[in-house]
């Protein structure tokens, strides 16, 4: 069953057009990494299924109801949430409570404080250190467990890895499976391609704003992949 | 009357500063907006009480019931009304328009009830006293309303710590956007902590009411009293608040000691040497934005 | 060829050549006031000039330096009665003791801006106003000044009061046309480009050796002294100085209604401001306090549907401009698309 339905939408910042016609599926329970170069569109892509950001024309169906011009805000209830390019860690609040805000819109379902801890136990050790006060793989950690707090049938990982030591990278990505065994959809951004592919079912690469190739994560070869990315 | 009751007495009005200083520093916290139209808001409410009493013969405290979710109402409209469109005007709008607001309600309180003074009536509880010294005697509405402050900061401390709603302000504080991507609307944030700065607003207005003579014009001081404590006592800290209202409260009280005349000059002056020696204010928050 | 080849830049345009010939006639015929106007009509004007100072010295703190003050009436006051102390107390000439007494003013607010601008936005707004309310509170204090009664201003009663009348207004006149002028040329001047860079970007434009604090400062203090030269201005209209008066928060709403109204940030919006605030007031007089009212929702309404005032309405968004402080491109090649509007994201 598709849980997100992009079809063919334009977005634009200002006079500069970020995507052209974009559509992608993502089917419930799946794990779809977008990969590309900088500027690709990737993050715009993101920004618009949160709501972040409207189209100029397209649409964006979720669980069967058109969200396209929904503020973000409302799209949460629905069950989407995002863990935003720079984390956006609320610097003033702990962890903890950093996420109990994220478990603001109430749904329920498997993650609450204690599932989150145990699923990231960094988390669970800097649960009363300020936002401020934390590094970028824990700022990183914690954006992960907020936006799991909402308990969202769709979760968007913008560029989980970005700014992050390798080692610390394996970490979070190690907790990947908790979540995609939860039953939770995955919709990744990732510049780090080993990554993406580890994690991901399929995979669709963007160029320019556009999509250049699309697949599942073992039927593409690292040429089509090379070629796609840089797009030569 | 000695020094010593001066001081007493300036620490009690300082609960009354604080009192009238929350909703000022709340709206700041949580929005960025500085109020002008705050110290007249509170002449509202005062106004408010004053009739309920004057016209309608109710008690005083029980005008509360009905001014304070009048001005928690009024506070929600405003907000959304006119605040949050101001909000996305830039950085000079909200004052404005603030400003003007404050210039408006000034002038149809004029016309409404005349430039003259009025009070709010609460028999006997004005004149009674408890006697401590020879020296040193306290009025016991000074202390309910000292009372009243404390328990509002304290309260309001809590609400923004512990409760759901107290957390989304203060995450809708830090970051607005990333507060929309966990389901919060800020603009209803935004109504709803106006409404609560109004709510005290109405409380504080009603207890000015009832302590001194007020005119249309008595936001002026009223505004710059509750500004001076929130300054005083640090920008981002409710308890540094109430610090603030009762340093200004015993500076004032002292300062009328020295001189009827200089009592808010010395108030004055004092908000402008911890302004030029200590600007973080005396209780600075350790998380600056 | 590079793109800036191909473009001219250019600072005048054919309607500020026009604003220029129409400012110089207007001041000329003007001036011709004493001869043509009765003196109720020319104290009238002194008091529309004053407001024209007085919208333009506002206009230059909070439309170009981005501080919106509610205490520019420390320095009306700090004017009126410098002027008043001066020339009745030291027995120095009226006409001499003008520029003392504003000079005096820029003396006074220089400390002050350290203190104001430890505060910004709108704290900085009241700070203003408390620092006010101090110089008001000192001179209520001091009976050189008359205290809490305020004092007469006696230098000028040696005059007829025709010919008294006729020289404060030429002195009006030509406080207008300082104001105005001074104002034109700072903003055209570098620190006029550097406020331009702060109005987009404080922080890069901070980067990039624009002395922000600096620059404030000076508009801060040139806006203390223009605020005291319509003091002096006021004191000599009415001939008397009271506390309460001169130092009202009054002046403040007076300046912020005349400069929001009017167009904020132009040179022009101030004076179109202060001829609407002016005629208002006249033609309400009857009715209280509610040109007040009605100039404060106005003030509001513009504020937030129409930003850039009367001003803005007339001139098609400025387009039209009588005292060009900017740069503009002389053939713009729009295929070049050289500014592109800001990004916008969703809120």
């Amino acid at each position: 069953m598709t849980l997100l339905n992009v079809d063919a939408i334009d977005v634009y910042y200002g006079d500069f057009q970020a995507l052209y016609g974009i559509t992608l599926n993502v089917k419930q329970g799946e794990t779809l990494a977008i990969i590309g170069a900088n500027g690709a569109g990737k993050s715009t892509l993101m920004k618009a299924v949160a709501g972040l950001m409207t189209p100029a024309s397209g649409s964006i169906t979720f669980n069967g109801s058109d969200v396209t011009k929904l503020p973000s805000y409302k799209r949460v209830p629905m069950g989407i949430a995002l863990t935003p390019e720079g984390r956006r860690i609320f610097p003033s609040l702990t962890v903890e409570e950093n996420l109990l805000v994220g478990g603001y819109s109430k749904r329920t379902g498997p993650w609450n404080l204690a599932s989150i801890y145990d699923a990231f136990p960094l988390v669970a050790d800097r649960k009363d250190r300020v936002g401020l006060n934390l590094s970028g793989g824990e700022q990183q950690a914690v954006a992960i467990g907020r936006a799991l707090m909402s308990n969202p049938d769709l979760l968007l990982l913008d560029e989980v890895s970005l700014g992050l030591a390798p080692v610390v990278v394996e970490q979070i990505y190690a907790a990947m499976p908790k979540i995609t065994n939860a039953g939770t959809t995955v919709l990744l951004v990732e510049q780090d391609v080993n990554q993406a592919l580890k994690i991901a079912d399929r995979v669709q690469c963007m160029l320019e704003g556009r999509t250049v190739l699309e697949g599942t994560a073992q039927s593409l070869t690292r040429d089509q992949i090379a070629s796609a990315y840089f797009g030569i | 009357m000695g020094w010593l009751n001066a001081v007493v007495q300036g620490v009690l009005l300082g609960g009354l500063y604080a009192l009238l200083a929350a909703g000022l520093s709340l709206m700041f916290g949580v929005m960025r907006i500085v109020n002008l139209a705050h110290g007249v808001l509170a002449v509202v409410a005062a106004y408010m009480g004053y009739f309920l009493v004057d016209k309608l013969h109710w008690s005083a405290f029980l005008t509360l019931i009905v001014v304070i979710p009048a001005m928690a109402g009024i506070g929600y409209v405003l907000q959304l009304g006119l605040l949050n469109p101001a909000l996305g005007r830039g950085g000079l709008a909200p004052i404005l328009v603030t400003f003007g607001l404050a210039v408006v309600i000034t002038n149809l309180l004029q016309q409404f009830f005349s430039a003259d003074t009025h009070s709010i009536q609460t028999g006997t509880i004005a004149t009674d006293s408890i006697h401590i010294t020879d020296d040193i005697s306290i009025g016991v509405f000074s202390l309910l309303t000292f009372v009243v402050g404390v328990v509002v900061i304290a309260g309001l401390q809590m609400y923004l710590s512990r409760t759901r709603g107290g957390r989304a302000m203060r995450a809708t504080s830090d970051d607005k956007d990333a507060a929309q991507l966990m389901g919060i609307d800020n603009k209803r944030i935004y109504a709803k902590a106006t409404a609560i700065a109004l709510g005290i607003v109405g409380l504080a207005g009603v207890f000015l009411g009832m302590r001194t003579q007020f005119s249309p014009t008595a936001g002026d001081a009223t505004l710059i009293f509750a500004f001076e404590a929130v300054i005083i006592g640090g920008l981002g800290s409710l308890w540094g608040t109430l610090i603030g209202g009762m340093v200004l409260g015993v500076a004032q009280a002292v300062g009328a000691q020295i001189n009827p005349a200089y009592g808010i000059l010395i108030g004055n002056l004092v908000f402008l040497a911890i302004l030029a020696f200590r600007p973080t204010g005396l209780l600075q928050k350790a998380v600056n934005s | 060829m590079s793109i800036a080849e191909n473009l001219k830049v250019k600072r005048a345009t054919k309607s500020s050549w026009a604003g220029l010939v129409i400012a110089i006639v207007v001041v000329a015929l003007l001036a011709m006031g004493p001869y043509t106007f009765g003196r109720g009509m020319q104290q009238n004007l002194v008091i529309l000039f004053s407001l024209i100072v007085l919208g333009t010295m506002w206009n230059l703190l909070a439309g170009y330096g981005g501080m919106v003050s509610i205490g520019q009436q420390a320095y009306i006051g700090i004017g009126a009665y410098g002027l008043v102390y001066i020339a009745d107390t030291l027995g120095i000439d009226p006409f001499i003791a003008v520029p003392i007494a504003v000079i005096i003013a820029g003396i006074f607010s220089l400390p002050i801006s350290f203190l104001a601008f430890r505060l910004s936005g709108g704290y900085f707004a009241i700070g203003t106003w408390v620092i006010a309310e101090v110089v008001k509170l000192i001179v209520e204090q001091m009976d050189v000044l008359g205290a809490g009664s305020g004092v007469s201003f006696m230098a000028l009663t040696t005059l007829s009061p025709g010919r008294r009348i006729a020289y404060v207004y030429w002195l009006s006149l030509i406080a207008v046309v300082i104001a105005v002028a001074v104002t034109y040329l700072l903003m055209r001047s570098r620190l006029g480009l550097g406020f331009t860079a702060i109005r987009d970007d404080a922080v890069a434009a901070g980067s990039l050796g624009v002395r922000v604090t600096r620059s404030k400062r000076i508009v801060y203090v040139v806006s203390g002294m223009g605020c005291a030269l319509a003091g002096a201005m006021i004191a000599a209209n009415t001939l008397r100085v009271q506390p309460e008066s001169i130092f009202s928060v009054q002046w403040s709403a007076y300046m912020i209604f005349i400069v929001v109204i009017g167009g904020i940030g132009t040179i022009e919006g101030p004076i179109v401001g202060a001829i609407v605030f002016f005629a208002l007031q006249q033609w309400l007089s009857d009715f209280g306090v509610w040109y007040l009212v009605i100039l404060g929702l106005l003030a509001i309404i513009i504020t937030l549907l129409l930003p850039r005032g009367i001003w803005g309405l007339i001139s098609g968004n400025g387009r039209i401009r009588l005292f060009p402080v900017g740069y503009r491109i002389a053939n713009p090649l729009e295929k070049f698309a050289l500014i592109k509007p800001a990004a916008t994201p969703e809120e």
